[in-house]
């Protein structure tokens, strides 16, 4: 599904701050994967996602979706297979434009935006039983501003707009990051169930070692711009929390 | 009477550009100096192609799309180059100068014995209420057009660009052909009223355009407040009230003459009003503080 190889990324290569974030990477993703990644600041976590979604592009080494080497593609192109909720509540919606408005868009992630109006009463229904899912009671508010509601209903509706198109790869960045901890774990949860009911290849990255030990059927951790581990799910399942713990002692 | 009338119609002929810099100003959040020189340029166009005895009606379509290309020119210098928005604006705008001059020939053309679009319309023996007939239809087409497209998918993806570049990118949109064809679409606005303002002053001015750009950000920060204030959210009424800014702002700048102001301070005047539609809220929030 999505395999990196020998991947460097080097910032500011030259220069007095130069930083080599990655070193030699090389990760194959399977599909149906949901793969956590954990590691300290600095360890290269987010830039390996953001090569994944083209934020960046690498020193180099090569990227690819699905057999289709995307090394070269920007971010906007590889959206046909990506899906992404963000560290930033903030970042994945809106909030200027209504529910309504943002899931419109959603629903066209993979295709083009076409001069037709396709806000209809049917969409208006389907957006309303997704939302109605989440149990927020959000869902006769479609009409508001995305930017009145809370930073977790605003996660938790970036990752159901996630899947409003056919979507094959879904990256969580420290999702839960900025939440308190009953969002966080209603967004984790959502994410979770998403995951299985769609068959998503997923990626998380995550701080909370509780929430990695708990998710995902295959973890990695990331060191110095490498990964020092990687436990496939029977490692994952057999791993015991204190375990984790001592990996940042 | 008379008088205000005249600022009416000059209200309605510049909405359109209004409507532009409400795209371009409060949907990409870039201030688009190019329309000092698109406005200018669309009336350019209208006085060569009346000469060439072309109808008026006929050439809206030249007027739109030598807009377009001035607007999207300054987008791509933007997006492409990585220049600032308002240094690309500036460059496109200092540029179309000379384009204007020479494209003219001279620096002043009148449009006498032509059947603008004004003068084409005979409803009413009395021409004043032609002209505002004529004005109010056309605005109307124009503002239900925009209307449309804004509302349309494409449209929502237009606004949402301005609005969270992330999300956008991550949904798939290009950001950077977004603010080329909004500039486009903003600029073929502009190049519009450049038309209807040279048909109903019946003469085109190399100079015409020099400070329009605040006139438009005026109008639209009229509009903006009243639409903040009213809490006005479809996007039909949101672009009514844009055009009721445009005609508050001549209003305005009318009452000023009428008082008895030397036409010289005209622009000084416009300045410091739209410094004063920008700076009252933030001064009454610093109060509050």
């Amino acid at each position: 599904m999505i395999e990196l190889k020998n991947i460097y990324k080097v910032f500011n290569k030259g220069e007095a701050n130069e930083v080599v974030a990655l070193t030699d990477v090389s990760l194959t993703v399977q599909k149906g994967e949901f793969l956590v990644i954990v590691g300290s600041n600095g360890s290269g976590k987010t830039t390996l996602l953001n090569i994944i979604s083209g934020t960046e592009i690498p020193s180099s080494g090569t990227v690819s979706i699905n057999n289709t080497d995307v090394t070269r593609y920007q971010e906007y192109r590889r959206s046909k297979w990506i899906a992404r909720v963000f560290q930033n509540p903030l970042s994945g919606t809106a909030p200027n434009l209504t529910i309504l408005d943002n899931f419109r868009l959603a629903a066209l992630r993979t295709t083009s935006k076409k001069l037709s109006i396709g806000i209809t009463d049917a969409f208006r229904k389907q957006v309303q039983d997704k939302i109605a899912t989440l149990g927020m009671g959000l869902e006769n508010k479609v009409d508001q501003l995305m930017g009145t509601l809370s930073g977790g209903q605003r996660q938790a509706l970036t990752l159901l707009m996630g899947i409003m198109d056919t979507t094959e790869i879904l990256l969580l960045d420290e999702p839960t990051a900025a939440l308190d901890p009953r969002s966080a774990a209603t967004v984790l949860q959502t994410a979770d169930s998403l995951i299985k009911q769609y068959g998503l290849t997923a990626i998380l990255i995550t701080h909370n070692l509780k929430d990695a030990h708990q998710y995902g059927n295959r973890l990695i951790q990331m060191s110095e711009g490498k990964i020092s581990r990687d436990l496939n799910s029977a490692a994952k399942n057999n791993l015991e929390l204190p375990e984790m713990f001592s990996w940042f002692a | 009477m008379e008088f205000y009338i005249t600022a009416i119609m000059l209200g309605l002929c510049l909405s359109s550009m209004s409507l532009g810099i409400f795209i371009s100003m409060k949907i990409f959040n870039i201030p688009d100096i190019t329309t000092d020189g698109s406005y200018t340029l669309g009336a350019v166009i209208t006085a060569i192609l009346f000469t060439a005895h072309w109808p008026a009606m006929v050439m809206i379509p030249v007027v739109l799309i030598a807009g377009a290309i001035a607007g999207s020119l300054t987008a791509i210098i933007h997006t492409r180059l990585k220049i600032d928005a308002l240094l690309a604006g500036i460059l496109v705008m200092t540029g179309l100068y000379s384009v204007n001059l020479i494209a003219l020939g001279r620096s002043n053309v009148p449009l006498l014995n032509v059947s603008t679009l004004f003068s084409s319309i005979k409803l009413f023996t009395n021409q004043t209420y032609n002209d505002i007939m004529a004005a109010l239809v056309f605005i109307g087409i124009i503002t239900s057009i925009v209307t449309y497209i804004l509302k349309t998918d494409f449209g929502i993806a237009m606004r949402a660009t301005g609005d969270s570049a992330t999300m956008t990118r991550a949904l798939g949109i290009n950001n950077n052909k977004m603010k080329i064809i909004g500039l486009a679409i903003a600029n073929s606005l502009t190049a519009l009223s450049g038309y209807l303002v040279a048909q109903y002053q019946n003469f085109t001015d190399i100079n015409m355009g020099i400070g329009i750009v605040i006139t438009g950000l005026g109008s639209v920060l009229i509009g903006d407040a009243l639409i903040k204030w009213l809490n006005i959210r479809s996007i039909l009424w949101q672009l009514i009230v844009i055009l009721c800014g445009s005609i508050i702002f001549q209003l305005v700048l009318a009452v000023t003459i009428s008082l008895g102001v030397d036409p010289n301070w005209l622009k000084l005047i416009t300045a410091v009003f739209v410094l004063l539609i920008v700076s009252i809220p933030r001064l009454k929030f610093n109060l509050r503080q």
